[in-house]
């Protein structure tokens, strides 16, 4: 039998909130999956939609986005700039192939260590049952297969 | 060709026992870049510390990564030592292992691989970081005071006494506030007035506290340190450097019968006039819309009765150009509108009051000099019904949170009213007696044991008259029972909300502000007083409701925060802004519009004549928090953030 599918999720942060959120599920010992990795930044503003295509590009199976919830924003409202900013992104994103379902947007304040830790754990399962993300590759192969014909 | 250096911390056995840093150490060391790869088993202690010191100068490192705990706990503190060792600090990064991987994980193969990529993402970003300075921005040593109640006034005298300069603005013709109405003060009973006129006038001629007084805040502009203010000086119509407060205008003027705002429309004012008898200054002005001359053009006796010639019809709004480092916003709040319960009977029947007002009545310097006399008639009442909670924690109507002091106050007013009224009877509906506070249960207690205020946990559903009575209907829940009571005057206790024109304020001077108009602090409870733009902090029931020693805590503390700034002549920042490759800058003006700062500008590029050939973005150092959403705006690429540049960030992506 072959080892169940271990997902890479990439997570891009604000230090503020989610970070800070990340770090009290740390500090309250609950345990996570190990499959997440954290980018810090200073807001959810700061996350480029090219931090996303890079990702996938890297290998990530699967994005997190988190910030301050709305109102909550240490920039006052660089999360409703990201939020914004997702909301079209995603479109383009369905468009191009790429299921929506691999992304995952949410509010993580620094005092939810806990929804930190469950977040993390459902990521992870549902990214697991999608599987790889390969399309990406896949696609990468054939255009250089076409290219060699 | 980098030269980084890896410190992977063991943090005793905190994350020794679920990484193998030993493997974790050996795999950083082959990887491209990294000069020296170590463990230890405290980096942050002394010798800790000396070590990582020794090995940027025995290696000549470009570049430092503290595997370790979160950045939040010792960033600060190996930045520190890499600057020791001669190593611009923001060439040092952590990599958080502890917190975000040996404590969340049970398996220690996993936190082992998720450690590596960890440590890994971050060398690529220290491959990439630059040298950076902290920013420096002078500090202009004076402070704004906005608002002179209770609190403007407490911070003011706070920072004027630690030897620095306030204005202090007040939009009304006197300092005083809200507190300045108040007959008693909970829970020691001692008159407001007693207390507060002396602070007042301490304000008022106080060296380092310049006093302006119904003046109004037109615009902020600028940033930390550095703001300019413009404050509208409103005519008063009485020259202020000579009157001299004779009060002769004040006697003849023939319009008396003008609803007084102090007295909360209990009592009457003429059109010139001072707010009460204390005020200060003690200057009167003259009510441009109730006076006869402004309506008709024709009277003028104020300007026959004054022996000095101060009055000057022809007085016109002036403007002033404040240079301010600080700001302490201390605006205050406003009781509910009560017509909201049309079932009271708010409005409709004159013995219906709110808390204010019956302060004003049992206030000696009120309408009534503190005789409690109801509004219809000027009967002592017999029977007085409190209604708590009329607004406050009713989602329906009213707000939704506590207004905190009103069960206090109804408290207090009970209190009152047994001195005052001997045999008279108090009963109060209330939800909960919420009396956290010191001294505060003791005194509802006693207001209950020796003044004999009568407690009907319940609501009021309906306020009629008949026979000259204002029937009160309500619920006592504790017996379960309906009651009916009839009643001389009826109190609501009404919410406490935040000034009408709260959030076109907050808009103009660039601070945040909650649903109900109240402003928001940085931080609920570890900056409870700072507002989200630095250099604005805040003091008493702008924030949210508060009773006067809370409302004074808090502005003492803002003076503080106000004086921590004061401490220096210039402020050091971290350097983590925008920076705009100009050259690249197309002008689209994207990153305006994000801004959540106004700190980008339009700058004009000029040649040597003088022409301008291009406009471009250009941060303002002092302005720019370092948020990053312009970054992201940018379509040129030609904007990126010190720190988190576009290069670090997709190295690290890359380097997971």
């Amino acid at each position: 039998m072959s080892e169940p599918f271990e997902p890479k999720i990439t997570a891009f942060v604000c230090t503020y909130c989610t970070y800070a959120g990340a770090d009290l599920a740390g500090t309250s010992r609950l345990k996570y999956a190990p499959n997440v990795r954290i980018i810090r930044l200073p807001c959810t503003g700061r996350i480029s939609p090219m931090f996303i295509l890079k990702a996938l590009q890297k290998g990530a199976d699967g994005i997190l986005i988190s910030g301050c919830h709305p109102g909550d924003c240490h920039f006052t409202h660089g999360n409703y700039h990201a939020r914004r900013r997702w909301m079209v992104f995603r479109a383009l994103l369905s468009f191009t192939g790429i299921p929506e379902e691999r992304i995952k947007y949410s509010w993580i304040s620094a005092a939810e260590g806990l929804k930190f830790a469950d977040l993390i754990n459902n990521i992870t399962e549902d990214i697991r049952k999608l599987g790889p993300f390969d399309q990406y590759h896949k696609l990468i192969e054939e255009t250089q297969a076409q290219a060699s014909l | 060709m980098s030269k980084i250096g890896v410190f992977i911390c063991h943090c005793g056995e905190n994350i020794a026992a679920k990484v193998d840093c030993t493997r974790l150490a050996s795999a950083l060391g082959d990887h491209p870049g990294v000069a020296s790869s170590i463990e230890y088993k405290y980096f942050c202690s002394d010798p800790g510390q000396e070590s990582v010191k020794k090995a940027i100068r025995d290696n000549n490192l470009t570049g430092v990564v503290v595997a370790a705990c979160s950045p939040r706990m010792h960033e600060a503190t190996f930045r520190k030592a890499c600057a020791e060792a001669g190593l611009n600090p923001y060439m040092c990064e952590i990599a958080n292992i502890r917190e975000q991987c040996s404590w969340v994980h049970n398996d220690g193969e996993k936190a082992t691989d998720k450690a590596i990529d960890i440590v890994r993402s971050m060398v690529e970003k220290v491959k990439r970081n630059n040298t950076l300075q902290p920013i420096e921005v002078p500090v202009t040593r004076r402070a704004l005071v906005i608002g002179g109640g209770i609190a403007g006034i407490q911070a003011a005298l706070d920072i004027a006494n630690a030897g620095q300069e306030v204005v202090l603005v007040e939009r009304e013709p006197s300092l005083g506030g809200h507190m300045a109405q108040l007959s008693e003060t909970f829970p020691t009973l001692d008159c407001s007035q007693c207390i507060m006129t002396p602070r007042m006038v301490e304000a008022a001629q106080h060296p380092k506290i310049r006093l302006l007084t119904y003046a109004e805040i037109e615009s902020v502009d600028g940033y930390i340190g550095n703001f300019q203010v413009k404050v509208r000086l409103k005519a008063r119509y009485v020259n202020k450097s000579t009157c001299t407060g004779c009060g002769e205008c004040i006697t003849k003027c023939p319009s008396k019968k003008i609803a007084s705002e102090f007295d909360c429309g209990i009592g009457r004012r003429t059109a010139i006039y001072t707010p009460f008898a204390q005020a200060v200054p003690n200057i009167p002005v003259i009510d441009k819309n109730n006076c006869t001359y402004f309506k008709n053009g024709k009277c003028k006796i104020c300007v026959k009765s004054c022996p000095l010639d101060c009055i000057d019809f022809e007085m016109q709004d002036e403007f002033e150009d404040l240079e301010i480092g600080a700001i302490v916003v201390a605006t205050g709040f406003q009781v509910q509108n009560n017509a909201l319960y049309g079932e009271y009977g708010y409005g409709k029947y004159q013995d219906v009051i709110n808390g204010l007002q019956f302060e004003r009545l049992a206030s000696a310097s009120g309408p009534t000099a503190g005789k409690i006399q109801r509004p219809s008639d000027g009967k002592e009442p017999e029977t007085v019904v409190f209604i708590q909670c009329a607004g406050s924690r009713d989602p329906s109507k009213g707000v939704k949170y506590c207004s905190k002091i009103c069960c206090m106050y109804t408290a207090k007013h009970a209190m009152l009213y047994a001195h005052k009224v001997h045999g008279g009877k108090s009963r109060i509906f209330y939800m909960d007696i919420r009396a956290a506070g010191k001294g505060y249960d003791e005194f509802t207690r006693r207001a209950i044991e020796e003044d004999e205020a009568g407690y009907l946990r319940g609501r009021v559903s309906k306020v009629w008259l008949e026979n000259g009575k204002l029937m009160v209907r309500g619920v006592d829940t504790l017996l379960g029972k309906p009651v009916e009571i009839a009643a001389d005057m009826v109190v609501l206790a009404t919410a406490m909300i935040a000034q009408p024109d709260a959030k076109e304020f907050a808009k103009t001077i660039g601070i945040g502000y909650d649903e109900y108009g109240f402003f928001n602090e940085a931080h609920l409870k570890l900056r409870p007083v700072e507002s989200s733009t630095a250099g604005i902090y805040l003091a008493g029931a702008c924030q949210s409701p508060k009773d006067i020693p809370d409302s004074v805590a808090q502005a003492s503390a803002s003076a503080a925060k106000v004086l921590a700034l004061f401490s220096k002549e210039k402020l050091e920042r971290e350097p983590v802004i925008a920076v705009n490759n100009e050259s690249t800058c197309a002008g689209c003006w994207g990153c305006v519009l994000a801004c959540p700062y106004d700190a980008i500008e339009k700058k004009d590029i000029k040649d040597r004549s003088g022409k301008v050939i291009k406009r471009v973005a250009s941060v303002n150092p002092g302005l720019c928090q370092g948020c990053g959403t312009c970054v992201t705006f940018c379509r040129s690429n030609s904007i990126d953030l010190a720190g988190f540049t576009e290069k670090q960030i997709f190295a690290e992506v890359m380097g997971l």
